[in-house]
């Protein structure tokens, strides 16, 4: 599996000024993962804060019951998600790779990341152009959907099979051994939700990025991942 | 003195066959176990000899044997402690000093590999185990003989299993659970503070009429009572699913008996059988009498912050933080990065322009 790592400017000329890089399923998967990202973060927040007390007969309501749903529904769908994003990696064009292969051992991507880090400092007046991800950008989003999304997934699902109960896949294949690892599951609550942060601020940071870099840097973002096509100015 | 089955003793004791199959089935059903079993239960106890069972103290309080001797089924005043052949312990038992000690050394001798070690309360190995002692010995030495010649260890309530109190930071003795200083012999944890008398007498009834330890999780506690949480069991279950919580200490919701998940309750996080099986002969449970669940029964429980917290106090970040805090905190420094890297940005680009249309673009 190749990976495009450094600024591939040949490349970009020999394609002229518009590159296909973000296929039809991932940029799907884009727009629903984010739609579930949002749904988990809000339904997380207050399945730990809930919110003040309905009245009536409980059993003419079903709040909290609602919103734990929707969060286990968003759950589903990032974790099914993920699960198709990773087999598009290996059916899919070689920048659908990028996200699970960090070039590490290459020393063009190590550089064009600490050029990167430069642009964001204010240190470089140009930024370089890039097919796919940037180094920094491609680090910053392999550690927060890559990783931490695994983390949650696995996180979560141990959760939700300890209501799940043994005998239902989640249990057999999450909470069995995740509760134990982490002693009990009040840890792992506390690492679900301090992972969670790491995704909001991942999230708050991409948004702005993305649209920062669109407007300042040397190639199309948030049209990218719309129809695809990444445009080069100048 | 030779070996007498259980069904004898209890007959020597006075106790009539039916008092007798009565115990069995409600044995059979406080196990989880269909009635057909009743009389399998009263077949092992007619015919197998008794278990010894030596039940030492360490680092504890005597909470365990507290809530042991109150079992309601089986009664634990004149049926278990006979039937448990609870050959030692220092607590209950009448005898003392060395000549308590003397019986520890002929039921090891007696029965090698073939008697059950109790331990309550846990070893301290910092100083050599000075800590503790036990017969002018540290009760870490005593602990490891007396498991050598063991078929099985149960360990008794939270110090045993996970450390407890004793062990809470910044832990001074470093008192240990039975298993990291025990590593060759099946153990069985029932943790809790205490643990409830019927979960006890009922994991030590299975074990001496199966002769066999009864089906463990991963954690190593019985899966009859510790499989399911307190939540899921807990009549007050429906006022959560509704969103129904007490959000204070004698509010109205607290009168009308609704969720404690807001004040802290560890319920949805907590293994153990209280919601079912309940206390004191099943007359209630923290909840029923509305305090949440501390999850006593969970390891670490000690350390994790505020009983009334629902989300976990975390040290690391200072006294009064959570996960939430830490994280809301992150997440707005990453918001007002974003604010003013934007306004440097816009900074740098309105004036880069400037430059440009000066030099006549770039």
């Amino acid at each position: 599996m190749s990976v495009t790592t450094q600024d591939d400017e040949s490349a970009i000329t020999a394609a002229g000024n518009s590159v296909y890089v973000y296929e039809a399923p991932v940029r799907a998967w884009h727009w629903i993962n984010a739609l579930s990202i949002v749904t988990l973060a809000i339904t997380g927040w207050f399945i730990a804060s809930p919110l003040p007390s309905v009245s009536g007969e409980a059993s003419e309501n079903f709040l909290m019951g609602y919103i734990r749903f929707t969060h286990f529904v968003a759950g589903y769908v990032f974790a099914i998600g993920l699960l198709v994003r990773l087999y598009w990696a290996f059916v899919g064009n070689h920048h659908a790779r990028q996200l699970f292969l960090l070039p590490v051992t290459d020393g063009n991507w190590w550089a064009g990341l600490l050029q990167e880090i430069r642009w964001y400092a204010f240190l470089e007046k140009y930024p370089k152009k890039y097919v796919g991800h940037n180094p920094l950008g491609h680090l910053f989003m392999y550690f927060a959907i890559t990783l931490s999304g695994t983390f949650l997934i696995v996180t979560g699902f141990a959760l939700y099979g300890e209501g799940a109960q043994e005998g239902h896949w989640s249990h057999w294949l999450f909470t069995s051994w995740v509760i134990p690892l982490f002693g009990q599951s009040q840890t792992v609550h506390t690492w679900h939700h301090l992972v969670a942060w790491g995704v909001v601020c991942f999230v708050i940071i991409h948004v702005y990025t993305a649209i920062r870099e669109d407007i300042m840097s040397r190639q199309t973002m948030i049209s990218a991942m719309i129809d695809g096509k990444r445009t080069f100015r100048e | 003195m030779s070996t007498e089955t259980f069904y004898e003793v209890m007959r020597r004791q006075g106790i009539s066959r039916r008092s007798f199959l009565k115990f069995c089935s409600l044995t059979a059903a406080s196990l989880g176990l269909a009635p057909t079993m009743a009389p399998q239960i009263a077949h092992a106890m007619e015919t197998k000899p008794r278990t010894p069972v030596i039940w030492l103290h360490g680092l504890e309080c005597t909470c365990c044997s507290e809530s042991f001797i109150r079992s309601a089924h089986p009664l634990a005043k004149d049926v278990v402690l006979s039937m448990l052949s609870l050959d030692y312990d220092d607590t209950l038992m009448a005898a003392a000093g060395h000549q308590a000690e003397a019986i520890i050394d002929e039921i090891k001798k007696k029965y090698k590999g073939n008697y059950i070690l109790a331990v309550e309360g846990n070893p301290p190995l910092n100083e050599d185990g000075m800590f503790c002692i036990h017969g002018g010995r540290p009760f870490v030495e005593v602990l490891k003989e007396t498991a050598a010649d063991a078929k099985a260890i149960i360990s008794w309530g939270a110090c045993a299993s996970w450390g407890c109190v004793q062990a809470a930071k910044p832990n001074p003795t470093r008192a240990t659970p039975v298993h990291k200083v025990i590593t060759d012999k099946p153990i069985i944890k029932v943790p809790g503070c205490p643990p409830i008398a019927e979960v006890m007498t009922a994991v030590v009834t299975y074990m001496l009429t199966f002769d066999r330890i009864p089906e463990l999780d991963r954690q190593g506690r019985p899966k009859m009572f510790y499989g399911q949480r307190i939540h899921d069991k807990c009549y007050r279950r429906p006022h959560f699913d509704a969103g129904q919580f007490v959000e204070e200490w004698d509010d109205e919701a607290a009168r009308k008996g609704y969720c404690l998940y807001k004040m802290g309750c560890k319920g949805p996080t907590t293994y153990n059988a209280c919601s079912t099986v309940r206390w004191n002969g099943g007359v209630s449970f923290p909840i029923q009498s509305g305090h949440g669940c501390i999850g006593c029964s969970e390891e670490g429980f000690w350390d994790k912050g505020g009983f009334y917290n629902r989300v976990t106090d975390i040290k690391q970040f200072g006294v009064e933080s959570n996960a939430d805090k830490v994280g809301g905190t992150i997440a707005g420094i990453a918001g007002a990065a974003v604010v003013a890297h934007a306004a440097v940005s816009a900074l740098t680009k309105a004036r880069g322009g400037k430059e440009d249309q000066n030099k006549g673009g770039k």
